[in-house]
């Protein structure tokens, strides 16, 4: 309680507010602070107090043998496990939250910690949750209170930058592609503000806005975004200003849009190691659409393609009989954890692809690895022609 | 020679004195920071390749990943943080990683924020001492 009030009075909180639901960011394992913060924590006998979910953690607890996890690495990261479990928490070891059973609804104050679940939840959900790090999230968790600031209050929700898409075909917009450079363009213009995005000739789907704002907070430090016409506080324009005037317009145009979604390759040929979808963690509609894709098709021998998701959609993929189909590809599952929270990876496998805008933003730092951007499409053609080639079809318009 | 004085709104008290490492561009330490080196490695960033340690990091703000706290909390840990980080408002993953720090480690990291006009002054390499009130003196060899 004391870390939420000082904090409260840090960023001129005029009070707390009750919240009922938290998702921990802390689980994912760095070093000896983080697990020292949660053993301390656990030790001391903390229990949330509201609902909690637990974000992805360093390890495939089952199966992290069979990749190059350190041993001594993974004890660490299995007592962080250990310790936010015993809290009282729900173990849903998930970037993705939203896509559980604990979806928040519209308007529900909460705590959450992830950039990706933060912008979904605020964003598509009308949920309210400030941009909260790590460690502080377990605080609000176990205290069943948060400062009221920011995002919690309807007053700060209005935008503040418009996007104005100018000329964008149809097509594209309706391609999965579009969604995760488009984010990653806006990310990186809007900064901290809030955009809005308007001129949408097509209503994306879930899992395109889930990707859409893992760019955008990867790039850049959103929290909300409106889409005009399609997210729940957007429902005009003057609805998603709150009546007021946008701080600046920015043009949204094929040109800058090639340019975002060539920033997102990381490598200059076309060799590839590795595909690797999930970031953030594959739904159910995403292996429903993956699945007919592979169907009779099998990887490149020296191609690798690992989908990352977490333990329950995995199920759910399994009992719809899609992971079959995965299976005669070729393709490795990994659950709990992703390629960026946990050293899965071995030495060798060093060009990557992958249709995620937060993969390709985090690889070449976090990993040192060469990472290019594709469709999910292009994705599944390049396991199995062995090297990285796109359909730029779309893109040259 | 010139010395510059700004005055800065404290958001963790603390003196320290060491060579600027100044960019305009938001960073998000994880994938950003590595906290066993101190190095920038966000390919994509203005700072890539630069070492933070010891530095005062003058950065607007954080983007990115809430795991940012959590790396500089192991940072200073480590003691491979910066000495000490100027921003153009309160941060809250940085002011949080300091209160943990100081929770854990009696090791609180000092940050001060300054308006984005004076931010804009800095430059890396300035030689800045931040006083205990907040003030930061940018000492410059020109």
């Amino acid at each position: 309680m004391s870390i939420v009030a000082r904090m409260a009075e840090m960023s001129d909180a005029k009070e707390l507010l009750d919240i009922t639901g938290a998702h921990i960011d802390s689980t994912v394992y760095i070093g000896e602070a983080g697990l020292e913060f949660a053993e301390r924590l656990a030790s001391l006998g903390a229990k949330v107090a509201v609902p909690t979910t637990l974000n992805v953690s360093g390890l495939d607890e089952h199966h992290w043998q069979e990749w190059s996890v350190p041993s001594e690495w993974a004890r660490q990261a299995y007592r962080q496990m250990v310790a936010y479990r015993s809290m009282g928490t729900i173990p849903t070891w998930t970037c993705a939250p939203y896509q559980t059973e604990m979806r928040p609804s519209f308007g529900q104050q909460i705590a959450w910690g992830e950039s990706n679940a933060i912008i979904f939840a605020n964003s598509v959900l009308g949920a309210r949750t400030e941009r909260y790090p790590d460690l502080f999230d377990i605080c609000c968790a176990i205290t069943g209170r948060a400062p009221a600031i920011g995002l919690h209050l309807p007053e700060n929700r209005g935008g503040e930058i418009l996007f104005q898409l100018i000329d964008i075909p149809a097509a594209l917009q309706e391609s999965d592609d579009f969604y995760p450079v488009l984010g990653n363009l806006i990310g990186k213009a809007a900064l901290d503000n809030i955009p809005v995005i308007d001129g949408m000739a097509v209503t994306p789907d879930e899992d395109q806005l889930k990707a859409f704002g893992a760019g955008a907070a990867s790039s850049g430090g959103v929290s909300l975004f409106h889409m005009v016409g399609v997210t729940p506080e957007a429902r005009t324009l003057e609805v998603a200003f709150l009546g007021k005037q946008p701080i600046q317009t920015i043009e949204v145009t094929m040109n800058t849009l090639r340019a975002s979604r060539r920033e997102l390759t990381h490598t200059d040929d076309n060799q590839l190691d590795m595909v690797v979808l999930g970031s953030p963690h594959f739904s159910l509609a995403e292996f429903k659409r993956l699945a007919p894709m592979l169907k009779g098709k099998r990887r490149h021998p020296d191609v690798k393609f690992l989908v990352t998701s977490s333990r329950a959609m995995t199920q759910l993929a399994q009992k719809a009989g899609f992971l079959e189909t995965l299976d005669s590809f070729g393709a490795q599952i990994t659950v709990d954890t992703c390629i960026l929270t946990s050293p899965m990876l071995p030495a060798e496998i060093q060009n990557l692809m992958t249709n995620s805008a937060k993969f390709a933003y985090y690889t070449p730092g976090l990993l040192g690895k060469k990472i290019a951007f594709g469709s999910l499409e292009d994705c599944v053609n390049s396991a199995v022609a062995g090297k990285i080639v796109r359909d730029e079809t779309l893109w040259q318009i | 020679m010139a010395d510059l004085a700004f005055q800065g709104r404290v958001i963790i008290r603390g003196q320290v004195f060491g060579a600027a490492l100044v960019s305009p561009e938001p960073l998000s330490f994880w994938g950003g920071y590595d906290w066993r080196t101190g190095e920038i490695i966000d390919r994509r960033h203005t700072l890539s390749g630069s070492n933070a340690k010891d530095k005062i990091l003058v950065i607007p703000f954080t983007r990115g990943s809430s795991t940012t706290t959590a790396v500089l909390l192991e940072a200073i840990r480590a003691r491979t943080a910066p000495a000490a980080i100027i921003t153009t408002d309160t941060d809250f993953f940085f002011a949080l990683a300091s209160v943990v720090a100081e929770e854990l480690y009696g090791l609180p990291l000092p940050l001060v924020a300054l308006t984005a006009s004076d931010f804009a002054k800095l430059h890396t390499d300035d030689e800045i001492h931040i006083l205990e009130d907040g003030k930061v003196i940018v000492h410059r060899t020109e």
